[in-house]
């Protein structure tokens, strides 16, 4: 696992950087035409659903069990409530622990 | 850091102003409890302790560090990881035009200035009146915020590491509780991008049984096909 987290480690460090240097290096040059910006928030958005709904209910490939939906949930309800940051990730955390002590799989 | 600071000066202009430096507070505050998170999340799920202070340095920016992170945890291959990140960064690329003669002058402001380039030190420079403002308030959160983020993250790394096992404190739950407080304000204001969003989450699921770990987020993004472009038609709907 090791080898491959490097690996992900340095292309993302990498692309990252280059992406962040586009706009000292094309200087006035160009400007992103609104649609493709729309259309890149758009995407960053999607992807990040996407990775919450498999984060939140799968596991290797299948159901990740109660527990952790629950807590995803009740911490998306205090997201919701806009509760500060600590608080969702507590929440989270200390809902799916609860029922997992309680016997919840 | 100081230098940099003082060479993108042209005068030396009045540019106290408490309020600015309160606000970049309070933001470096908010980054430093996601840092916190992070580092904590990644090492209780078994990554050694330099992975989420190494990438936080040389990635620097949550949300991307987060899903690539979320990915490898769970089985997911380095492209899958990588390519995950680089999606959700393509938007510094735009902020990096918009704030490009924000950053100063010389070849190394702007080589370093590019690195601090997040949706934070956008938003705060391009709030400001004028080009000295703007730069002064660029590199004061990004230095803030680089900072803070940084020390952040190694502090949960270290925190995570004594805390044994995740699943019993539910610390599974809390990554992708962190992704929704991430996306909720863009899911909030945005009716096609929550429907795109709402399909590529059925997509990704419906992948996950039958595509190796990390690809069915990469399939999500069909669900832009069903977002229409710029708000027109929205009032009819």
């Amino acid at each position: 696992m090791s080898g491959g987290v490097v690996v992900a480690m340095l292309a993302l460090a990498v692309g990252t950087y280059a992406l962040r240097l586009t706009g000292p290096l094309l200087h006035g040059r160009v400007e992103v035409p609104a649609r493709v910006r729309e259309l890149l928030a758009a995407a960053a958005v999607v992807l990040l659903v996407a990775l919450l709904a498999t984060g939140a209910l799968t596991e290797s490939g299948g159901f990740a069990g109660w527990a952790r939906p629950a807590g995803v949930l009740v911490g998306g309800v205090l997201a919701w409530r806009r509760a500060p940051f600590a608080v969702v990730v507590l929440g989270a955390a200390a809902t799916a622990g609860v029922l997992r002590a309680l016997g919840v799989p | 850091m100081r230098s940099l600071l003082r060479t993108g000066r042209v005068r030396r202009p009045d540019v106290h102003d408490p309020e600015l430096l309160r606000d970049i507070a309070l933001v470096c505050t908010a980054g430093g409890v996601v840092g916190l998170s992070f580092g904590a999340i990644s090492v209780a799920g078994g990554l050694p302790v330099w992975v989420p202070v190494v990438m936080s340095l040389v990635v620097y920016a949550g949300a991307a560090q987060f899903s690539a992170v979320g990915i490898l945890l769970a089985g997911g291959g380095p492209f899958a990881a990588a390519a995950t990140g680089l999606l959700l960064n393509t938007r510094n690329a735009a902020f990096s035009l918009a704030v490009a003669d924000v950053l100063g002058r010389g070849r190394l402001a702007r080589l370093v200035g590019a690195h601090l380039v997040t949706d934070e030190t956008a938003a705060f420079a391009l709030a400001q009146r004028d080009p000295v403002r703007r730069r002064v308030a660029f590199w004061v959160s990004g230095i803030g915020l680089f900072t803070t983020w940084n020390v952040c993250v190694l502090a949960g790394a270290l925190a995570g590491s004594a805390l044994g096992d995740t699943a019993t404190y539910g610390l599974d739950a809390a990554f992708p509780a962190v992704l929704a407080a991430l996306v909720l304000p863009a899911l909030r204001e945005q009716r096609p991008v929550r429907r795109a969003a709402l399909l590529g989450a059925v997509v990704a699921l419906a992948a996950t049984p039958l595509t190796p770990t990390g690809v069915p987020v990469l399939l999500a993004l069909a669900g832009l096909l069903v977002r229409r472009p710029s708000g027109r038609r929205e009032a009819a709907a």
